[in-house]
């Protein structure tokens, strides 16, 4: 494995930083992880609160299963050890968003044990080659209510629609040696997560956070002292807080200074972290067992379900699409990073193979090309997404079609596309309305070719005394005579055959 | 007609279904003793509309042929632990004073629903912290006992379920909940002669229930006799798919089962409990048991329980850790007591809420319990107690390869006086050393009359059952009832 080669230069040398991160990704469920209270996003604050969730005198959680099995089927997503046996213990501390006083999380026997996952190579960001990043753990437990402190002018209000929601805690081992290698790693688990859906990693709305972890040391050194950068939510930003944590730390190092162990802050404003407490400061969360809670027992039978409902995932799906569909890699990549995007892609190749009468590996690279280059440019354009594009699959399918069955040509295409966009027409009805199909007949281009060769006789004799450069001369002026509809193949064949 | 509040249960449901009395009369009968019994202090909240409306109902079923449940127009007592929807509910405590649920416990659900009525809210010791009611913010029970020493001092109902037993005792109800976490059914039904069985540890959802410690915490029936206990438990037992640490069985119909004939049970007379410091008339019962069990048909055997003398230590370890974390739900912010002094931030209103809503008793565990959950002494006290707990429970399985049930005094002592042991927690803490083994094992355990001492005073004896064999136990208890031909009650001073 080639290292990364991200380094900090400081005054006096190379600096090599050392990442981790503890992702926070919310479970996509309906209900909380230990009462039936809904998860929904943007209710009005308090709607969303059982009398367990708000630690009424003698309420009890009962653990949700369906927050369990997503749990697992993350785990097996990125190959890690599923354990059959596992608990809750409680973490004690006091804040008025935590109204039980702990929360239900799992220290000493989480459920998901040591996997890992792959990011790929990206030279542009300094990442050779494709690289295994560990992953140490991934525990469920509880999130925590909201303050709100904009509501009165001394006083705090708490939204408790939060509190209790099923958050996993994906751990990963400190392998990351770059702010690139951290955003690979962080998008590449937000694919997977939304792969398999068990969260919508939905950074906006705190479905998915990081602690960023982040140490400096000389290249081939022991680790340095790490400080935690808590609640980081967007790639970019967990990206721009270790470049800063990194820098600060050097400067500190060789200003003769020590890293202190300690939980910080990141600020967006100014992309820098604050100290927000020291080692010293740190709590003594009084882990235990929770008592009102027996161990988790998975049986067989659950885990092979939870395997057996897992979707393709993005790695191996970029192996088939280069195997065997013969995409390019960069095509599969692409193709493959977001689920949303795989989905619509398949989806527009089974209806173009069948359009065609193909098999979807003998349209793929149309297809794919077409997507990639044509299609995304055009929806950027109007400022839309896959999710929300006014042209589906099967639509887009038939626009395929028509290129493929030579109706219409590529050029012809784009224009099309851009009118099914504005109108949300049929290919077939603007070719027709348009007259846009292609001419194929050989006579009516014959024709065109002819008159075009006549009225440029002089640049027929330069072409023929040796200036080929003008053949794309006289394709070009037979094109605009057949107003951009005449197949161009077509056209070549039948000028190189005039033209002799 | 006969005094209604010397019915027990059983004999109040047929009198009831018999047409013999209605239910409303009972109902008056008990309100009438607990308005008249205010100086015994059992009541935090008396709530006399709630018994009558529950009787005219059970009234009504009968009036229109309706099949009547199994506690059908028995007025009961409500510790003040169980969560009772509308009805304000304290665990004895200023921080959750004027707490009104918006929600009713399984279990008191689950007795409204077999026809039981509720006369009001038992005294406790605070948060169901202690074995002599004195740590209650309303104010210690005291027991209708007396010594016959023509003292009159004030003695201990015995806790944490003191409102209960002395309540049940007084006849201010046939009979009441209690719940038990060390000894808390046990030891106060001992101190007052009367019976109560704490069932194997996940028989009573604990939903609804203020929770002190949950991996110990068990609801059960405190009565007069071992019938009424069995009737009662039937009604608050069954599995709750609210509380995780429920039990999914089929509640058995031990009253109906119940047979005092031991022939073919061993029972088993743990050496350990022969303890120094156990009262000499106390052991003089035991051998007195032990001597009713035979006569039954049992066979008695010597039984070894080597760590016995661990489990108290290793009891004050687990219960106070999980009180520390189970309380800290009470910090001023959604209900009960909210201290704010002027100016105070978040930490200053938690200090102020928690340090004027806690008593000393309680403030004392939460300590233990966070000291032993901190950093660096969590193996050493944590770690080492489950281990112990485990031994102990290891100590039981053993011995049920050599019998059947265990029978063992409930307490070392009777009824001390009120005050007697306020200042030495110790001492007070030594009073759960028979009980509080079966805690930790989880097992079902149960209080019988077995006589009363020299003094006067109840004492009781304990049968211990393996783990869902509450049918044994009950067994076990009627048999030494029927011996022990417990009639005594206190004379009314109040």
């Amino acid at each position: 494995m080639t290292d990364s080669t991200y380094r900090i230069r400081g005054a006096t040398g190379d600096w090599e930083v050392v990442i981790g991160l503890e992702v926070h990704a919310q479970v996509t469920s309906k209900a909380k992880l230990f009462s039936s209270a809904s998860t929904a996003f943007g209710a009005e604050p308090n709607t969303q609160v059982s009398l367990v969730d708000a630690a009424m005198p003698g309420m009890l959680p009962v653990p949700n299963r369906e927050c369990i099995r997503q749990a697992v089927r993350t785990g097996l997503a990125i190959e890690a050890q599923i354990n059959k046996w596992s608990r809750f213990d409680r973490k004690n501390y006091f804040y008025a968003d935590l109204p039980q006083g702990y929360q239900i999380s799992q220290l000493y026997h989480p459920l998901v044990g040591e996997g890992r996952l792959l990011i790929e190579a990206d030279e542009k960001a300094g990442i050779p080659e494709d690289k295994w990043i560990g992953i140490e753990r991934i525990h469920v437990e509880q999130d925590a209510g909201k303050l709100m402190h904009d509501q009165h002018p001394s006083m705090s209000y708490v939204d408790l629609n939060r509190s209790g929601v099923a958050l996993m805690e994906i751990v990963s081992r400190p392998d990351m040696r770059s702010p690139a290698e951290a955003g690979a790693y962080l998008r590449k688990l937000r694919s997977i997560l939304r792969y398999v859906g068990s969260c919508d990693g939905n950074m906006e709305e705190g479905s998915m956070r990081a602690d960023v972890n982040v140490s400096v040391r000389r290249p081939g050194e022991e680790f340095g002292t790490r400080t935690e950068t808590k609640n980081v939510n967007s790639v970019r930003f967990v990206m721009q807080a270790i470049e800063h944590e990194a820098r600060r730390q050097v400067e500190l190092l060789e200003d003769g200074g020590e890293v202190v162990q300690e939980t910080r802050l990141f600020d967006p404003n100014t992309g820098t972290t604050r100290s927000m407490r020291s080692k010293e400061d740190a709590h003594d969360y009084r882990y235990f067992p929770d008592p009102d809670l027996l161990p988790l027992e998975l049986d067989d039978a659950f885990l092979d379900e939870c395997r057996e409902s897992l979707p393709e995932l993005p790695d191996a799906k970029r192996r088939r699409y280069i195997e065997e569909l013969g995409l390019s890699a960069y095509n599969a990549g692409v193709l493959t990073a977001e689920v949303e995007t795989a989905r619509w892609f398949e989806a527009l190749l089974l209806e173009t193979a069948t359009a065609q009468g193909k098999t979807p590996a003998e349209v793929a690279r149309q297809a794919s090309n077409w997507l990639i280059s044509e299609f995304f440019g055009a929806l950027n354009k109007i400022g839309r997404e896959l999710a929300d594009s006014p042209v589906g699959h099967a639509q887009a399918a038939e626009l395929l079609a028509l290129v493929g069955k030579g109706t219409i040509s590529g050029s012809i295409a784009k224009q099309v596309l851009e009118t099914m966009l504005e109108t949300g027409e049929s290919a077939s009805t603007i070719v027709e309305r348009e007259g846009l199909k292609q001419e194929s007949d050989s006579g009516a281009i014959e024709a065109a070719v002819d008159k075009v060769l006549a009225d440029n006789a002089d640049k027929v004799a330069e072409y023929k005394a040796g200036k080929q450069a003008l053949f794309g001369f006289f394709v070009g002026q037979t094109m605009k005579a057949m107003q951009g509809k005449a197949n161009p193949q077509v056209v070549n064949e039948v000028l190189r055959a005039k033209l002799g | 007609m006969s005094d209604l509040t010397e019915l027990g249960v059983k004999a109040i449901r047929d009198g009831v279904a018999a047409g013999d009395f209605t239910a409303r009369e009972v109902a008056e009968a008990f309100n009438a003793a607990v308005a008249a019994a205010a100086k015994l202090n059992a009541f935090i909240v008396a709530t006399p509309e709630k018994a009558l409306e529950a009787a005219e109902k059970v009234d009504a079923d009968r009036a229109a042929g309706k099949p009547l449940g199994e506690m059908a127009g028995v007025p009961i007592g409500m510790k003040d632990l169980f969560a009772t929807k509308g009805v304000q509910t304290t665990a004895a405590s200023h921080i959750l004073e004027g707490f009104v649920p918006q929600y009713e416990s399984t279990v008191s659900q689950k007795l409204w629903d077999a026809g039981a009525g509720m006369l009001g809210k038992l005294n406790l010791d605070q948060f169901a912290m202690g074995s002599s009611n004195e740590t209650s913010y309303f104010g210690n029970v005291i027991s209708p006992w007396r010594r016959n020493d023509g003292g009159n001092a004030a003695l201990a109902p015995g806790g944490s379920s003191g409102g209960s037993s002395a309540a049940v005792a007084a006849r201010l109800c046939p009979a009441a909940t209690g719940t038990d976490t060390g000894g808390s059914i046990r030891q106060p039904a001992a101190f007052t002669g009367i019976s109560g069985i704490k069932p194997t540890y996940g028989r009573c959802s604990r939903w609804g229930i203020v929770a002190f410690a949950s991996s110990l915490d068990q609801a059960g029936p405190m009565a007069r006799s071992v019938e009424d206990c069995a009737i009662m438990l039937e009604a608050m037992a069954g599995f709750d798919p609210k509380d995780s640490t429920s039990l999914d069985m089929p509640v058995p119909e031990w009253a109906a089962s119940l047979n005092p004939d031991l022939r073919g049970k061993k029972v088993g007379i743990p050496r350990e409990y022969r303890m120094e410091g156990t009262d000499e008339e106390i052991l003089k019962s035991w051998d007195q048991g032990i001597a009713w069990l035979r006569d039954a048909g049992a066979e008695v055997v010597d039984v070894s329980l080597p760590h016995t003398k661990y489990a108290l230590p290793a009891y004050y370890i687990v219960a106070p850790a999980e009180a520390s974390s189970n309380l800290a739900r009470y910090d001023g912010v959604r209900y009960g007591l909210r201290e704010l002094p002027e100016g105070a931030n978040l930490q200053e209103m938690y200090a102020a809420t928690r340090a004027a809503g806690f008593g000393d008793e309680v403030k004392r565990r939460i300590l233990i319990g966070t000291y032993v959950l901190s950093a660096g002494f969590y193996d050493a006290y944590y770690t080492q107690a489950q281990k112990v707990r485990a031994l102990i429970a290891r100590d039981f399985e053993q011995a049920w390869g050599q019998c059947d049930l265990l029978l063992a005094p409930t307490t070392p002592t009777a009824a001390f006086a009120l005050g007697d042991k306020l200042d030495d927690p110790l001492s007070m803490y030594l009073n759960d050393v028979f009980s509080v083994p079966a805690s930790l094992a989880g097992l079902p355990a149960m209080s019988v009359p077995a006589g009363l001492n020299s003094e006067g005073l109840p004492l009781g004896l304990q049968v211990i059952g393996k783990a869902f064999d509450e049918q044994g136990v009950l067994d076990a208890a009627l048999a030494i009832e029927q011996r022990a031909g417990f009639a005594a009650k206190p004379e009314k001073w109040w």
